[in-house]
């Protein structure tokens, strides 16, 4: 075997730095829309109307119950065939993580809004301010303080997540190392390059979960 | 002298004119219709169809067919009165170039394709660019020779390829006991053997040639086995796309009249070793069909 | 929507027996890699819960290592990089001589990933006892080992239940991505019956169903688990 030659990964950079902005993005979007869709989930959840909390529960436990490549999958299939016209690779997997990110970030908001002492929701009740209000302006910003370390450390998880898109051969940061891994017959190089920047770039966002989560008990 | 000047002045333009007026009257084909929306082509590539369709160093596609299929633009967007054409490069595989071309979120797949009556049920091919055959890549100091040296051994096969089918059914008939190993395209396939993963890599000859120049040490690399089959490359285009698939046959026409398809061809091939054959150059003259 | 419904594709030869076939693979390095990520993962953590500061590094470093690349990624390591990286003998065997390579592959890198993540559950688990318990196992007379095994190990793998409950079922999700390697498991399997048959819908709603089918008994089996050997008493719920 010959040495390791770093070379190909320096005449590579601007293609895989592209395949690592792809990579950043899809984590950025999935996470503002699986917190947005996670957020409307676990308030149905909580909420008093039974029907409707019943098919939100369904709608979590069915997606944690199935793989993520299944998913991925399913939208890259579905996604045209609902439209009605064809449909690029990037936006049915944006939406597949949207969706599957949604039951996840719901569990974790679920358990932040429950985690909320009873006595806020009564005294916010009290003064008279309405089941959305009280979520909106007590409730739900101590839950989301509450849940911050988590969020991040799901959001790390999603952004490992996204080296899925491999199996629909979306050029991420995972797909175009390996791209240049197989084309220059380099693979050695390659993959050790990708293992080192995911691995700089998650012990990153771990370290910002245990600030957070060690800056709030230092706060009480 | 004037008045047959004015005269073949006068045919060029009515040919131009009658060209253009043609396409319109009858653009009716869904292809020709989204690329005037879009203002724009989404041409397929691959990943390592060395020479046709290939990322360089730089992951930009560049190619034999890539080439070709920059002058198929060229032609559309002189044939539709287009100020501006861009052309969206769109990578596909093995296993998704079908269905992307015939869902249409590639308008044409420039690459390796070969041409086979179960394709055509789901796509269209253009006039054969190319002809090749099913050979096997060895290591030279394997001693293989032919698929039955394989007993015992392995071979990996791309998914979804006329290879593939043809290897396994002869493996099936003859129950040779040779184990496959599926790989998802050519690069894949190089490598397993190139890190002895497996004995033997079959695809199309010419790609495995492709293959070979690129490797570190080519000397190292043999392709071996009599030819197993007979295949003509085509381009993939939707089906019922007649107005846009007649712009592409022109265009691989009037570069095959004017000796331009051979000097491309040229380019491209000469460098790993493989000259113009008198057979690819007598289809050359066939899909040359006069204006 | 323009789609032409086939159900009977699911039980038709050879579509049928791919599936069959899917939902062994599954199972089988689901759970072969279960075992080695229960077995070194509760090692790991209970070296990770003792109060040696070399020993937590070492142990901390490997679950670091594991838990901050993709699964996918490390799959990949295993199955090309490291057969480069050894000696070429040993690394020739493992691409030839070791039988079903990508299976015992998938099944290795499965189970080192998961074992880490089993590591931090047992180690939450041995802190959550009280600390009470191992300063009167060691004002007892028993050692430390004896401690361990007698007093704090039980106890702290009844408190650990549920999450290992949730990375048993994690495993099975995991498993599907050993199909990057070519491991023809259950979401392998569907996505070939799909691209053969173009039924889509119904080979992915198979794989769908069988999943849940997983998710259900194994939730429902580690229910019956925990409550048998739940510790009765406020103190130990967690």
């Amino acid at each position: 075997m010959s040495s390791f030659d770093i070379s190909v990964i320096l005449d590579a950079l601007p293609f895989l730095a592209k395949g690592l902005g792809l990579s950043l993005g899809l984590t950025a979007v999935a996470m503002i829309g699986g917190l947005v869709l996670g957020l409307v989930i676990a308030i149905v959840r909580l909420s008093r109307f039974r029907v409707l909390a019943m098919l939100a529960a369904l709608y979590v436990n069915g997606f944690r119950a199935v793989p993520l490549i299944l998913v991925i999958f399913w939208f890259y299939f579905l996604v045209p065939l609902l439209l009605g016209r064809p449909v690029g690779a990037l936006y049915s997997v944006l939406i597949a993580f949207v969706m599957f990110e949604g039951a996840y970030y719901s569990e974790i908001l679920r358990a932040g809004l429950k985690s909320v002492r009873p006595g806020q929701w009564q005294a916010a009740q009290a003064s008279g301010l309405t089941y959305l209000q009280t979520v909106r302006l007590v409730v739900l910003p101590q839950a989301l303080r509450k849940m911050a370390p988590l969020m991040v450390t799901q959001g790390v998880v999603l952004f490992q997540d996204t080296s899925l898109v491999y199996v629909v051969s979306l050029h991420d940061f995972m797909t175009s190392a390996s791209i240049i891994a197989n084309t220059q017959n380099r693979i050695v190089e390659l993959y050790v390059f990708a293992a080192l920047v995911y691995f700089a770039l998650c012990t990153a966002g771990s370290a910002l979960a245990q600030r957070l989560s060690s800056d709030r008990q230092r706060a009480h | 002298m004037k008045g047959r000047i004015l005269g073949l002045a006068a045919i060029g333009a009515s040919l131009a004119l009658g060209l253009v007026s043609a396409a319109r009257a009858q653009a009716t084909d869904a292809v020709i219709d989204r690329i005037k929306a879009k203002k724009a082509i989404s041409i397929g590539y691959r990943e390592a169809s060395i020479p046709f369709s290939y990322i360089d160093a730089q992951g930009k596609p560049t190619g034999y067919s890539t080439d070709l299929c920059t002058r198929v633009a060229a032609t559309v967007k002189t044939a539709l009165g287009l100020p501006e054409l861009e052309i969206k490069w769109v990578p596909v595989n093995l296993q998704n170039r079908i269905p992307l071309v015939a869902n249409g979120t590639v308008d044409i797949s420039c690459e390796s394709a070969v041409n086979t009556i179960g394709r055509q049920a789901q796509v269209d091919f253009s006039s054969p660019f190319f002809i090749s055959s099913t050979r096997f890549l060895v290591k030279s100091k394997s001693g293989i020779t032919e698929l039955a040296d394989l007993k015992g051994k392995s071979i990996a096969l791309p998914i979804n390829s006329v290879p593939e089918r043809l290897i396994k059914s002869i493996v099936e008939r003859d129950k040779l006991n040779i184990r496959i190993v599926p790989v998802r395209d050519n690069s894949e396939g190089f490598l397993a053997l190139s890190t002895d993963r497996v004995d033997a890599f079959s695809t199309d000859d010419i790609l495995l040639f492709g293959l070979r120049s690129k490797a570190p040490a080519p000397a190292d690399y043999e392709v071996v086995g009599k030819p197993l089959s007979y295949d003509s490359y085509g381009f993939l285009v939707q089906k019922n796309s007649t107005v846009f698939l007649s712009l592409v046959n022109a265009t691989l026409a009037r570069l095959a009249r004017d000796g331009e398809l051979a000097r491309i061809y040229g380019t491209w091939f000469e460098p790993i070793g493989v000259p113009l054959s008198a057979s690819l150059a007598t289809t050359f003259q066939t899909i040359g069909i006069p204006e | 929507m323009n789609y032409a419904w086939n159900w009977g594709v699911l039980f038709q030869s050879p579509y049928l027996e791919w599936l069959g076939q899917g939902i062994a693979m599954t199972l089988a390095v689901s759970i072969a890699a279960w075992t080695i990520a229960l077995g070194l993962g509760t090692l790991i953590g209970i070296f990770h819960s003792g109060a040696s500061g070399a020993m937590r590094f070492v142990t901390g470093s490997y679950i670091n290592l594991f838990r901050n690349v993709p699964l996918l990624l490390q799959m990949f390591l295993w199955f090309f990089v490291v057969p480069e990286l050894l000696p070429k003998a040993a690394g020739t065997w493992l691409k030839r001589g070791l039988p079903y390579p990508e299976i015992v592959t998938a099944i290795v890198a499965l189970g080192l990933f998961t074992a880490s993540r089993v590591a931090v559950q047992v180690a939450a688990g041995i802190a959550a006892v009280p600390r009470g318990q191992s300063m009167a196992a060691r004002a007892s007379g028993l050692s430390t080992a004896q401690a361990y095994r007698l007093v704090l190990l039980p106890q702290a793998f009844r408190i650990v239940v549920p999450p290992l409950t949730s990375e048993f079922l994690t495993i099975f999700k995991n498993s599907s991505i050993a199909l990057t390697i070519g491991v023809y498991e259950l979401t392998a399997q569907t996505q070939q019956i799909q691209s053969f048959t173009y039924q889509g819908f119904e080979a992915f709603t198979a794989a769908t169903v069988v999943y849940m089918a997983i998710a259900l008994a194994v939730t429902t089996l580690m229910t019956v688990i925990e409550r048998r050997v739940s510790i009765p008493g406020p103190a130990a719920r967690g």
